[in-house]
C-alpha cells in the first residue's frame, strides 16, 4: 500500500514534468514561429531597443531554453528574483511568472478565479451526482415504463444540448419567465452567501444538467447489468426485501464505475468550466485561460495548464485510491 | 460412479393423480408446473406441465440437458419468477404446494419470507453468487438476520458456526474474508453455510459441482449428504452429470424440452430405464466400472428450442426410434406420462414391450 502510494506520487510527479516541460516548449516555440518577441509583449507599444534589451535580461530570457526551464520550475517552488541589473523583482513561490497583458503574477490571477470555478465545478458536481445516480437507478428500476423513457429523452437532451444553448434557455425561464430566480454575476460566498447561492444556482443547474444527463444514462445501463449478475439472485433467494437488494446490492456495485467518472470528470472541470464561465459571464480559471489564448498570453496560459493538470492528475490518484476502498477484489500493488 | 443409489424406506413419491392435488400428503407437491416466458420472439414455454413430490429428508434428482428447464423450475420453486422487473416476469401456472401451502398463489411478501428460510438455494457459480464486496461472513450474517431478530454479534457466533460447520478451517479468520480469497471448493461450501443458516426445511442446489474441479465435487456432494442427514431437509439436486444424482438421489426426473420424459426411484431410472433419452444420457456417460471397448455415445443433435415446441414428442426428432411403428399413434400426438411399472414413470409412444425389448438386447448390453 505504502509503496503503492510511493509509486503513484512519483508517477504524478512525472506526469506533471512532462506537462511542465510540454507547456514550456510551447511557450518558447510559439514566439519563434510567429516571430514575435516575448520581450515585445512585456514592453507595451512605446519601445525602444535598450529597453527591449533591458527585459531580456530581466526576464533572463537571454539565457538558454534549459536555463530557463529550470529557473521557472524553481521559482514555482520557492520563488524567483527578476534580476534586471538595477531594479529586481520578487516573485514569491509559487511564482508562474508576470501576465503579458496586465503584469500581474499569474499566480495571483490564478488565486483570483479559483474560487469562481470551484464554486461552479462543486455545486454542479453535487447536483450532478444526486440528481444523474437517482434518476439513473428509478430508470433502471422502472425500465420500459413511461417514466424510464421519459428519463432518457430528457438524458438525451441533456447530453445532445450545448451548455450555451441550455445556458440561454435556462435563464429565460427560470429568471424572466418564472421569475424564480436573479440573473446576477458572481458575488464570493464569504462576502455575501445568499447572494452567492443565487448567483450560482443557475450555472449549476445548467452545467449539472449536462453531466447528470451523462450519469443517468451511465447509472441506468450498469444498474441494468448490475440487477443481471448472479449475486443479485443470491440476495433474493436468501429473502431480502426488494430495497435492500437494490440498496445494499445492487447500488453498491453500480456506484463503482460511477465514482471513477466523478472523479475524472471534477478534476477536469477544476481546470476550468470554458463554456459555462463564459455563458454566465464569470471570471473563472476557463475564461481566463482562453482570454490568455487570445491575447497570447503565454505565461497565464502555461500557469493555467500546469494547475488544470495537476488537478486532473491528483483526480486519477484519489479515484484509484477510492476504488481499492470500494473494490475489495482491487490490490494496490 | 454408479454404485447402487441408497433408497430410502418410505416412497418418496406419491403416485400422481389425475384430479386435485392431494395436499398435504407430501412435503412438496408440484402439480402441471408451468413457466412461460413472454418474448418478441414467442412464447417460451421453459416448464411446461411438471408435476412431482418430494418428502422430508429425500434428494429428487432432476436430470436434463442445458434448456431443459431444470433451473427454470427451481427459480420458480423458489418463487424468485416473481422478484424484479415485473415487466420481464414469465406466466407461471400450476401449484407449487410447499408444506400445505400453495406458493404460487401466495403472497409475494410472505413467498419472500419463506425463502432463504423455510426454503434455500445454492447456486452453480459460488463466485459469481456471492457479492464480490462483501466478506463471506457479512453475506452469511446478512441471511441469517434477516430471518432472526437477533444482534450482530449473535449472528456472526452464527456464521462463524456455520463456515465451521461446512468444513472451512480456521472459520474464525475466515468470516472476514472475501469471496474471491476462497478457492472455488471454500466458495462452495461457504454458499452452502449460507444457504443453510436458517436451517431450511428444502434445499435446492442447482449444479452445485459444475464449477468446481473434479477433486472438489464428491466433497461438496458428501458435505450436502452428511447436513441433509442432520438437518433432515428435503433435496432437490439439480444437474446434468448422472454421476451426481447416482451418488445422491432417491429418485430421479428426467426433463426434456421442459416436461418430465421419465421418473421414478433412482434404481428403476438407472438399471430399467423406459425413455429413449435417458438411454441416451447413461450412453453419454463415461463409467468407471467398465472396460473401455467402445466409445461414448453422445445423444445426437440439440435440445429443441422452446418457442413453438413441435406438438408431439420433443424428443422425435433426435429419436433413434423414431420410426420404430408406434400402432397408429401420429407423430403430433404427444405422449403423456404414464406408470409403467410400479412408481416409475415415463413418456413415450413405443409400447412396453417393444421398449423393454430394445433396452435388454440393444441397450444394456453396451453399457
Amino acid at each position: 500500500m505504502l509503496v503503492y502510494l510511493i509509486r503513484r506520487l512519483f508517477n504524478v510527479v512525472a506526469t506533471l514534468l512532462v506537462v511542465s516541460v510540454v507547456t514550456f516548449g510551447i511557450f518558447f516555440a510559439v514566439p519563434k514561429i510567429t516571430g514575435s518577441d516575448p520581450a515585445l509583449m512585456y514592453a507595451g507599444r512605446e519601445t525602444n531597443e535598450t529597453a527591449l534589451a533591458g527585459i531580456r535580461v530581466k526576464m533572463g530570457f537571454d539565457k538558454p531554453i534549459s536555463e530557463q526551464y529550470l529557473t521557472f520550475v524553481k521559482g514555482i517552488f520557492v520563488g524567483r528574483d527578476y534580476d534586471g541589473g538595477t531594479d529586481v523583482t520578487h516573485c514569491a513561490a509559487p511564482c508562474f511568472g508576470y501576465s503579458f497583458k496586465t503584469e500581474a503574477p499569474v499566480w495571483e490571477t490564478m488565486v483570483d478565479r479559483m474560487p469562481v470555478t470551484l464554486s461552479l465545478a462543486l455545486g454542479a458536481a453535487v447536483i450532478w451526482v444526486i440528481a444523474g445516480v437517482a434518476t439513473g437507478v428509478v430508470s433502471a428500476l422502472k425500465r420500459r415504463t413511461a417514466i424510464d423513457r421519459t428519463v432518457m429523452v430528457g438524458a438525451l437532451a441533456g447530453v445532445s444540448l450545448p451548455i450555451f444553448f441550455t445556458g440561454m434557455v435556462a435563464p429565460a425561464i427560470f429568471v424572466y419567465g418564472l421569475g424564480w430566480l436573479d440573473v446576477s454575476n458572481y458575488r464570493p460566498l464569504t462576502e455575501d452567501p445568499v447572494a452567492w447561492l443565487n448567483s450560482m444556482l443557475l450555472p449549476w443547474v445548467t452545467l449539472a444538467f449536462l453531466f447528470a444527463a451523462t450519469y443517468a444514462r451511465i447509472t441506468r445501463a450498469t444498474m441494468l447489468d448490475v440487477l443481471g449478475e448472479d449475486y443479485i439472485r443470491t440476495a433474493r433467494a436468501k429473502g431480502l426485501k426488494e430495497g435492500v437488494v437494490i440498496r445494499k446490492h445492487a447500488l453498491r456495485s453500480t456506484l463503482t464505475p460511477i465514482v471513477t467518472m466523478f472523479g475524472l470528470d471534477l478534476g477536469g472541470l477544476l481546470g476550468g468550466a470554458v463554456l459555462t464561465e463564459t455563458t454566465f459571464n464569470f471570471q473563472g480559471l476557463g475564461t481566463a485561460a482562453v482570454a490568455a489564448i487570445g491575447q497570447g498570453d503565454l505565461p497565464v496560459i502555461m500557469g493555467v495548464t500546469l494547475l488544470a493538470a495537476l488537478f486532473v492528475v491528483m483526480a486519477n490518484l484519489i479515484v484509484d485510491l477510492l476504488y481499492a476502498v470500494i473494490d475489495p477484489r482491487v490490490r494496490l500493488t | 460412479m454408479t454404485e447402487n443409489p441408497t433408497t430410502g424406506s418410505g416412497p418418496a413419491f406419491v403416485p400422481e393423480q389425475a384430479g386435485p392435488p392431494a395436499q398435504g400428503t407430501a412435503f412438496l407437491s408440484v402439480r402441471d408446473l408451468k413457466v412461460h416466458f413472454p418474448t418478441d420472439d414467442g412464447l417460451v414455454k421453459s416448464v411446461d406441465g411438471l408435476s412431482f413430490d418430494l418428502e422430508r429428508g429425500k434428494t429428487l434428482g432432476i436430470v436434463g440437458e442445458s434448456g431443459s428447464g431444470k433451473s427454470v423450475t427451481s427459480l420458480a420453486i423458489m418463487g424468485l419468477h416473481r422478484t424484479g422487473n415485473a415487466r420481464s416476469r414469465p406466466h407461471i401456472s400450476g401449484q407449487v404446494v410447499l408444506d400445505g401451502e400453495d406458493l404460487v398463489r401466495a403472497d409475494a411478501d410472505h413467498v419472500r419470507k419463506l425463502r432463504g428460510h423455510k426454503m434455500a438455494m445454492v447456486f452453480q457459480d459460488p463466485l459469481s453468487a456471492m457479492h464480490p464486496y462483501y466478506s463471506v461472513g457479512k453475506q452469511i450474517i446478512e441471511a441469517y438476520r434477516t430471518h432472526h431478530d437477533v444482534d450482530k454479534k449473535t449472528a456472526r457466533t452464527r456464521a462463524v458456526e456455520m463456515l465451521d460447520r461446512v468444513g472451512i478451517p480456521e472459520p474464525h479468520r475466515r468470516v472476514d474474508a472475501y469471496p474471491h480469497e476462497f478457492s472455488g471448493g471454500m466458495r462452495q461450501r461457504a454458499m452452502i453455510a449460507m444457504a443453510l443458516v436458517n436451517n431450511p426445511e428444502l434445499l435446492i442446489a442447482d449444479e452445485p459441482t459444475t464449477a468446481l474441479d473434479v477433486t472438489v465435487q464428491a466433497q461438496i456432494l458428501d458435505l450436502i449428504r452428511d447436513l441433509q442427514k442432520e438437518f433432515g431437509s428435503a433435496v432437490i439436486m439439480i444437474t446434468h452429470d448422472l454421476g451426481v444424482v447416482a451418488e445422491m438421489a432417491d429418485d430421479i426426473l428426467v426433463m426434456y424440452g421442459g416436461r418430465c420424459v421419465e421418473r421414478g426411484s433412482a434404481e428403476k431410472v438407472f438399471y430399467e430405464p423406459r425413455h429413449p433419452y435417458t438411454w441416451g444420457l447413461l450412453g453419454s456417460m463415461p463409467r468407471i466400472d467398465r472396460e473401455q471397448t467402445e466409445r461414448l455415445i453422445p445423444v445426437k443433435g440439440s435440445p429443441p428450442s422452446l418457442i413453438n415446441i413441435p406438438s408431439g414428442c420433443a424428443f422425435n426428432p433426435r429419436c433413434p426410434y423414431a420410426d420404430v411403428p408406434k400402432g397408429g399413434i401420429t407423430r403430433t400426438q404427444r405422449p403423456e406420462l404414464t406408470e409403467d411399472g410400479g412408481r416409475h414413470w415415463s413418456a413415450c409412444h413405443m409400447s412396453h414391450d417393444e421398449r423393454t425389448r430394445i433396452w435388454t438386447e440393444e441397450i444394456a448390453p453396451k453399457l
